[in-house]
């Protein structure tokens, strides 16, 4: 097998496949989104639950996940850097994966950043994975413009 | 169809496709396994293309010009030959569209159009139902429930069975005098199972619905002769046949096609224009408004050509056995299930599997890690999957050009695959 292939299923991937944090889906939440992959038909249906304080401290990301390696795993470690931290900490993260996955390997990723997130890298030689990857955090995205439209 | 002018030998094939030289790295040669999504081109489809454009390119039917007049011919040369290919009566029962998607939408769109002066067998209203099957490619179930709610018909369908087949038990009740249309794919392009068209054709007609048979998946795998099939229309791709992209082909009888009102409408599909109205050519050319895919219906030609040399008979003997191979040597695999009938005369060379705890993207990443290029996902055949409790699966394709080798590698490369994630775990 080719040294592409462990780039991509690296050990943490699979780890985070097979034991994915955070999942499921749970109350309380004020944001419920569902996202679908149409060419692979890969879904996730997110939950956003942010503080009550009225901060944007995100105390809950659920979610249930259909999908490939990739797009699990993905989902597990996206949901373990967003949970307990403010919306706006979690930015440069968010905005530097996804920098990363879309640069084709141009762009290493910084572990002090992202985290196991460095794991999901060895997608960004493989066009086709990169929506895999992306969908949780969009879905994410897409959470949080409701969260804040509920908020007014 | 014609009798073959040229015997069946693999290597000779394999040396018409120019693309299978390719290598993947430098170890790895391309295997490619995905005709079911389009098809490599033979050199005689890509030579016929540029002798084409090298020497008679023009647009066709209007201008007084010679180059107009040479164009014109090849277009329609190309008609003659794609009816010859489908045993159709009439060239002018051709009209060229982009794909078999587009004609079902052709279809589709014409019997919902609601012109008054279309007669009643030819109009779909509310009340009347559209019968399809739940194997059907997306191209031939989305345009009909956009049908059905333009219309406020029923759309009913055909269920698939636990083995893989449609279950015929309820056709009776489903299949009624209310039924208009019955829109059926001839052969699915992930479980490989052949429609029992014979009986479906018969059981339409007793009930005076018209019918629809989306041929993408079998006109290259099997002989087609439109006379024996029985049916009202039929759509195809080219890419799907050794041909180009961009073009694909609705046939249909000419006294349906006569009295339909058109889909697109424009330049060359028009009798007479004034501001206020319009009104239509003669079929094939009300069907084919704007500039049409003039080289491309060249090139399908020569696939038609190119297909016939080897005989229609001898590729679906070829595709069945890489078929039967495929199917025994994945059964074999521990955790691994064909999706699809057992192999028989009434499953072809789509051959769909899961790989237990496996996503189909991560088997098709680890097999084209091996150079095994084969499908992933649900193959727009959605509610197919759904039916089977699975979100996609794996599909390997078989070709003119496919060999038992390369089958061989498929399995083994599926039992890697297994122990890949096995090991991982």
């Amino acid at each position: 097998m080719s040294s592409h292939l462990s780039a991509l299923y690296t050990e943490l991937v699979i780890e985070h496949d097979k034991r994915p944090l955070h999942a499921g889906l749970r109350d309380p939440f004020e944001a419920e989104v569902h996202h679908v992959n149409p060419t692979c038909g890969d879904e996730i249906t997110l939950r956003l639950h942010l503080a009550e304080d009225g901060s944007e401290r995100i105390e809950d990301v659920s979610y249930d996940a259909i999908g490939c390696a990739m797009s699990r795993a993905s989902a597990s470690i996206m949901a373990d850097l967003l949970i307990g931290h403010d919306v706006a900490e979690v930015e440069p993260a968010r905005l530097h994966f996804q920098e990363a996955i879309g640069s084709r390997g141009r762009v290493e990723g910084d572990e002090e950043l992202i985290g196991d997130g460095v794991a999901l890298l060895g997608a960004a030689k493989f066009p086709a994975r990169v929506k895999c990857v992306l969908m949780p955090w969009k879905a994410y995205e897409a959470a949080l413009v409701e969260a804040r439209a509920l908020r007014g | 169809m014609s009798a073959a002018t040229r015997p069946f030998d693999v290597d000779a094939i394999r040396a018409d496709f120019p693309i299978l030289t390719r290598m993947l790295d430098p170890d790895t040669p391309m295997i490619y396994l995905d005709g079911g999504a389009t098809s490599q081109r033979p050199r005689q489809v890509l030579d016929a293309e540029i002798a084409y454009l090298s020497h008679d390119h023009a647009a066709v039917k209007r201008g007084a010009h010679r180059m107009a007049g040479a164009a014109t011919d090849a277009y329609e040369d190309s008609r003659e030959r794609l009816a010859a290919f489908l045993g159709a009566p009439s060239a002018q029962e051709i009209a060229f569209t982009k794909n078999a998607t587009e004609a079902l939408n052709l279809v589709a769109r014409s019997l919902g159009d609601g012109d008054a002066s279309t007669p009643e067998h030819l109009r779909v209203r509310e009340g009347d139902e559209i019968l399809v099957t739940e194997m059907e490619h997306h191209a031939n179930l989305v345009p009909w429930q956009e049908l059905a709610r333009r219309t406020g018909a029923r759309l009913r369908w055909i269920p698939l069975a636990d083995d893989f087949t449609l279950d015929l038990t309820d056709l009776g009740s489903l299949l009624t005098e209310r039924t208009k249309v019955l829109a059926v794919t001839h052969q699915s392009n992930v479980l490989g199972t052949i429609t029992p068209v014979d009986r479906l054709v018969e059981a339409a007609r007793a009930v005076g619905a018209l019918t629809v048979l989306d041929a993408a998946q079998s006109a290259p795998h099997m002989p087609f002769d439109l006379a024996r099939l029985g049916v009202d229309f039929a759509a195809l791709s080219g890419h799907k046949m050794l041909g180009p992209t961009g073009i694909g082909a609705l046939w249909g009888r000419f006294e349906l096609l006569e009295a339909m009102p058109p889909f697109l409408t424009g330049g060359s599909m028009i009798e007479t224009v004034t501001m206020e109205a319009s009104t239509f050519a003669e079929p094939p050319a009300r069907f084919e408004a704007g500039t049409p895919p003039i080289s491309q219906a060249v090139g399908l030609a020569a696939a038609c050509d190119y297909l016939d040399a080897l005989g229609m008979e001898q590729v679906a003997a070829h595709e069945q056995s890489l078929t039967l191979r495929a199917v025994e040597g994945l059964a074999g695999i521990d955790g691994v299930r064909v999706i699809g009938p057992a192999a028989s005369p009434q499953r072809t060379g789509a051959v769909a599997f899961d790989v237990a705890g496996r996503h189909p993207h991560d088997v098709g990443q680890v097999l084209d890690s091996l150079g095994i290029e084969v499908r992933v996902g649900h193959h727009c055949a959605w509610p197919l999957h759904r039916r089977y409790g699975l979100h996609g699966t794996t599909r390997a394709s078989f070709s003119v050009h496919t060999t038992a080798a390369e089958v061989d590698a498929l399995v083994d490369g599926v039992a890697r695959t297994v122990e890949f994630f096995g090991a991982l775990s």
